[in-house]
């Protein structure tokens, strides 16, 4: 493992209005490490996702990106944020514009590239998820995979150092699950760092390096797969693992 | 004379016609100027207006609102006289021409920001965070991905809504603008033959009656387009 790891999250807090959603979460990523983050609906996991790139402002605490603390005053979040991806369960691809639109618009208007240059990332990227074919395509032509990957490629083209998924395959059909799945893995492979917010246990436990399991705001318990998914230390990893596996 | 002639005589006397014409010609060209005009001025303010509500900073909300509700619940024709024949007390004199524009714009961009705004806040929240995520400023999220999706939602309101306004540039008679009415009235009561008022009438109807069709068209091309 590398010295230092590619994010840190230290002591998290988040309240909407008087709710607590998160009781301090302390977690942490290496580089190239692919972390799954399970538990059930409203245990603040998705939540403690969209506070690592700022979508959701943390009421306290901290998170070191890259070595910088993204919340620390000062911070340029905007330039942060080309650096760490994110894909969503709706994909919310940008319906008026056509895949390659979606896919170099950061690339033109934030890393202002030249037009000619945004598109021969955003033809790469989309190429590297097995759309080329789906360049001048509109999104409302496509299936939800080819749109998740999509949101994928519009995520890489900016060349991230961390992506986060945020249920990424909730809102697919069942059939079109594994096209997705398999980007992911394949992201895998080139050593790309994720951070995977997800229903997928036998995903999980078949690519994760490590799964944390959340539950009530905090992190209960976390390890390799293996030893989450086959012998969880906490009764309530296997009150929830039991339920999921039913 | 008979009934019929003398209804002809009324309506639509023939040298009346022939000498009335060019003045006719010159007001359509009047009103087209102004409601081009006042078109492009009304439409972009009232896109600024609501691209500046988004921001929801409370001063400039309360603001746009209060303006918005004032100008689209007064009749157009009191602003119109408020402005010509209030203005010049205040020392501030502008030309019948100028009255109608400003006044018709301002109309104009007060249904268009909340027809506008209505589009931004359709908009589903997931397009906001996609932009924001890939490091676009909230200005840049705004004009690259919300705007030109919430504005093609509002087309068919928005077209509508432009053609009852334009229609206004009529209220420019009271105030001497030489627009298709005021040439006609003028005619009129040179001639004391309602013939001149009947052209006017048929000017209405050749300018406009494109441009309802126009209208329609849009709004099914848009409407299906989201169906």
């Amino acid at each position: 493992m590398p010295e230092r790891p590619l994010l840190s999250a230290i002591g998290i807090v988040k309240r909407f209005g008087t709710l607590p959603v998160l009781h301090g979460i302390d977690f942490s990523v290496q580089q190239g490490e692919m972390v799954f983050i399970i538990g059930p609906s409203g245990s603040g996991k998705s939540t403690f996702l969209r506070c690592c790139n700022r979508l959701e402002e943390p009421d306290s605490g901290a998170m070191i990106f890259d070595g910088v603390d993204i919340l620390g005053k000062g911070v340029e979040i905007n330039t942060v944020r080309q650096r760490i991806g994110m894909v969503f369960q709706a994909f919310n691809l940008y319906p008026h514009l056509p895949v390659l639109g979606n896919v170099t618009l950061a690339l033109r208007k934030v890393a202002r590239k030249s037009k000619a240059e945004a598109e021969r990332i955003g033809r790469a990227a989309l190429a590297s998820v097995g759309l080329s074919d789906k360049v001048d395509a509109m999104p409302g032509t496509l299936s939800g995979g080819q749109q998740q990957r999509v949101a994928i490629a519009r995520a890489l083209a900016l060349d991230p150092k961390l992506v986060l998924f945020d249920e990424p395959t909730s809102a697919l059909d069942p059939e079109l699950v594994g096209s997705v799945l398999a980007v992911m893995r394949d992201l895998k492979q080139r050593g790309m760092t994720m951070v995977v917010v997800s229903h997928e246990m036998r995903f999980a436990r078949e690519a994760a390096d490590r799964v944390v399991f959340m539950e009530g705001g905090r992190i209960v318990e976390q390890g390799p797969p293996a030893q989450l998914f086959e012998a969880p230390r906490e009764p309530r990893t296997r009150e929830f693992l039991s339920r999921m596996m039913a | 004379m008979s009934g019929f002639e003398r209804f002809v005589d009324t309506f639509f006397k023939a040298e009346l016609i022939v000498a009335t014409l060019p003045k006719i010609v010159s007001g359509m060209g009047m009103t087209l100027l102004i409601a081009g005009l006042v078109v492009l001025t009304g439409i972009l303010l009232g896109l600024a207006l609501a691209a500046l509500r988004s921001y929801r900073i409370t001063p400039v909300t309360v603001a746009i609102v209060i303006f918005a509700d004032i100008l689209r619940a007064m009749p157009p024709l009191v602003l119109v006289l408020i402005v010509y024949f209030g203005l010049p007390n205040v020392g501030l004199t502008l030309s019948g021409f100028a009255v109608l524009w400003l006044v018709l714009s301002l109309v104009l961009a007060a249904f268009a920001e909340e027809i506008f705004w209505a589009g931004i806040i359709s908009i589903r929240k997931g397009q906001w965070e996609a932009a924001r995520a890939t490091g676009l400023t909230y200005t840049a999220a705004l004009i690259w991905v919300i705007l030109p999706q919430a504005v093609r939602l509002t087309i068919p309101p928005l077209t509508n809504r432009t053609i009852a306004i334009t229609k206004n540039t009529a209220l420019g008679t009271v105030i001497g603008v030489p627009e298709i009415l005021n040439q006609a009235t003028t005619a009129v009561s040179f001639s004391g033959n309602a013939t001149p008022l009947m052209m006017g009438a048929v000017a209405y109807l050749v300018i406009f009656i494109p441009v309802v069709m126009l209208g329609r068209a849009i709004e099914s091309r848009f409407s299906w387009k989201r169906a």
